[in-house]
């Protein structure tokens, strides 16, 4: 059993009218398994209304199954007793930087979770530096969150859940508010967390570039899982992606074209070198 | 006709230890009917210069023309220059609020006064515009998907016949083809009323694929003002102020250096295509 682990998930919520007399039921995860390694950079895409939100916050007990189970780390997460072990496992980070920082300085927001789980004072304070170095924003812990830019603060997010010690974090489209520049930096900290600290990653995302990297991909359509393999396996299969509402990185697309056009170059393209190489170009030195 | 901006400079909080000069002597022109992409990183200046072009903030010196008209001026009608220069916000699903779709896209016109026949036909063609289906009309506007709630958005400020229309980030969190059918859908709609569009963008693909002419903007001042592909020539400038050119132009510069004869000004997919399958015939 991995790090989290789900069978026969089903979700369903039930849609009132204005006056509250129930209207209908909406499946939104049906009849899901999954099973997450400890250690692996886990992508989940799919489009909007696909259920790949409903489905992360099942990983930390914010949702709890209509049917079925869902295990963190072997706890069964609609058990209440479990639910604080849950919630310090399984971190999660948000869309918006500005509503999931709460702290007037950048290193007191950091503390806030580890001082929750009644973390002794002198542990916090170090816990607080480790997290902040591990995102590269230790030179701003004395300053306010409100200051910093959109990458900045989700770094902070990020730092505000690896100071709880999680053994998983589930980012939840954490670079759609961000310029390029800010989705660069998180997916740098995201990727070093999960390299350096093997910290498992679940990450949600409408941006196909950000995980060429990830060691597995599910692909969610109407509540359950579309497609699954290796970014290579997933993105050789343009036209289907395309029918789920999704794309590809932009070289794999190029390449797909040239592909179509009649030249000699293999699916599943996934950085510029390898379309050199696929184009038959020499090393660049 | 023209959006002029005159030696623009906005400040916030002057005077206060927070005094922050967010704009820095602006001058642009804006033509009727382009389509122009404006991007910056975060805290640029983008929003504070689309917030002056429909009065929303009122520069601390310089001056902004509308159609030559002084916008600052006294006697100068703010309302409907608010009703001209359609200004849509991030997020504008989160300013839906009416009990149908229909009402709250009858909202604005409403407020312009406009009989209930107007307000209505407005309302309609602007749904029709965003390409909402009729069996949404009277739905609940909360009970729509991501992409559906930001068509409503925007159609509502549709409805006010704007001739200028700002969007801040209007693809911010929807799925990749929700994303290409509303800049579709804007595209086509400039192309049928000519009418001008500003857009406010994080992602470079869809600038290069989209726009005439792009505004970077960087610390409060236009770093550059250009065609994509004279932009995103500067692609190490812009690199270092927080953004980047489209993937493809870094993989006809990477296609370059390894020794294929290419051009590297390219910023979409199908010119990548052509350019790399005539640079192989040779």
């Amino acid at each position: 059993m991995g790090i989290i682990e789900a069978k026969n998930l089903v979700f369903e919520y039930i849609r009132r009218d204005e006056e509250g007399n129930v209207e209908g039921i909406t499946r939104a995860i049906d009849d899901i398994d999954i099973d997450i390694k400890q250690g692996d950079f886990v992508a989940i895409l799919g489009h909007n209304g696909s259920g790949k939100s409903t489905l992360a916050k099942h990983m930390n007990a914010i949702h709890y199954p209509t049917e079925g189970t869902v295990w963190v780390d072997g706890k069964d997460t609609s058990d209440d007793a479990n639910l604080w072990d849950i919630r310090q496992e399984a971190g999660m980070v948000f869309q918006n930087p500005d509503n999931q920082i709460i702290g007037q300085v950048v290193e007191e927001d950091v503390g806030f979770g580890p001082e929750n789980l009644g973390v002794p004072t002198a542990e916090i304070w170090q816990r607080v530096d480790e997290s902040l170095k591990a995102v590269g924003m230790y030179e701003f812990r004395k300053h306010s969150p409100n200051k910093l830019s959109g990458g900045q603060k989700q770094r902070v997010s990020i730092a505000g859940v690896i100071a709880m010690h999680p053994k998983c974090i589930v980012l939840d489209e954490p670079t759609a508010m961000l310029d390029p520049n800010g989705r660069k930096e998180v997916i740098r900290a995201v990727r070093a967390l999960n390299d350096v600290e093997r910290i498992t990653i679940i990450l949600i995302t409408h941006y196909m570039e950000e995980i060429i990297h990830a060691d597995k991909v599910f692909v969610m359509d109407k509540g359950k899982i579309a497609m699954e393999g290796t970014p290579r396996e997933i993105f050789s299969q343009v036209e289907k992606l395309k029918e789920l509402r999704l794309d590809v990185p932009q070289v794999t697309l190029l390449a797909h074209e040239l592909r179509k056009s009649g030249l000699d170059i293999p699916k599943g393209i996934l950085t510029c070198e390898e379309l050199a190489a696929a184009l038959g170009l020499p090393k660049n030195k | 006709m023209s959006i002029i901006l005159d030696h623009v400079n906005y400040i916030y909080e002057a005077g206060t230890a927070m005094e922050f000069a967010a704009l820095k002597d602006i001058n642009l022109v804006i033509p009727d009917g382009q389509f122009i992409g404006l991007i910056g990183h975060t805290g640029s200046g983008k929003s504070t210069l689309v917030q002056h072009l429909n009065g929303l903030l009122v520069p601390t010196s310089g001056s902004i023309f509308y159609n030559g008209a002084d916008i600052h001026d006294n006697d100068y009608n703010k309302k409907e220059l608010r009703s001209k220069v359609g200004l849509v916000f991030q997020y504008p699903e989160h300013q839906l609020f009416e009990i149908d779709v229909f009402s709250d896209v009858c909202f604005g016109p409403k407020n312009l006064g406009l009989d209930k026949k107007e307000t209505e036909l407005r309302a309609y063609a602007a749904l029709k515009q965003v390409g909402l289906e009729d069996e949404y009309f009277y739905q609940s506007p909360f009970d729509l998907s991501g992409g559906q709630k930001r068509r409503v958005a925007i159609a509502g400020v549709l409805a006010m016949k704007p001739e200028v229309l700002i969007l801040d980030e209007p693809t911010a969190g929807l799925d990749p083809k929700g994303r290409d059918e509303i800049l579709d859908q804007i595209a086509k709609l400039r192309e049928e009323t000519g009418i001008t569009v500003i857009l406010v963008s994080h992602s470079m693909e869809d600038v290069a694929k989209y726009v005439d002419r792009i505004i970077v903007m960087n610390r409060g001042q236009v770093l550059f003002d250009q065609e994509p592909r004279e932009v995103f020539r500067h692609y190490k400038e812009l690199e270092q102020v927080g953004l980047a050119a489209p993937q493809v132009t870094y993989i006809m510069h990477e296609l370059k250096a390894r020794g294929l004869n290419v051009d590297t000004d390219i910023t979409t997919i199908a010119e990548a295509k052509n350019e790399i399958l005539k640079a192989l015939k040779k």
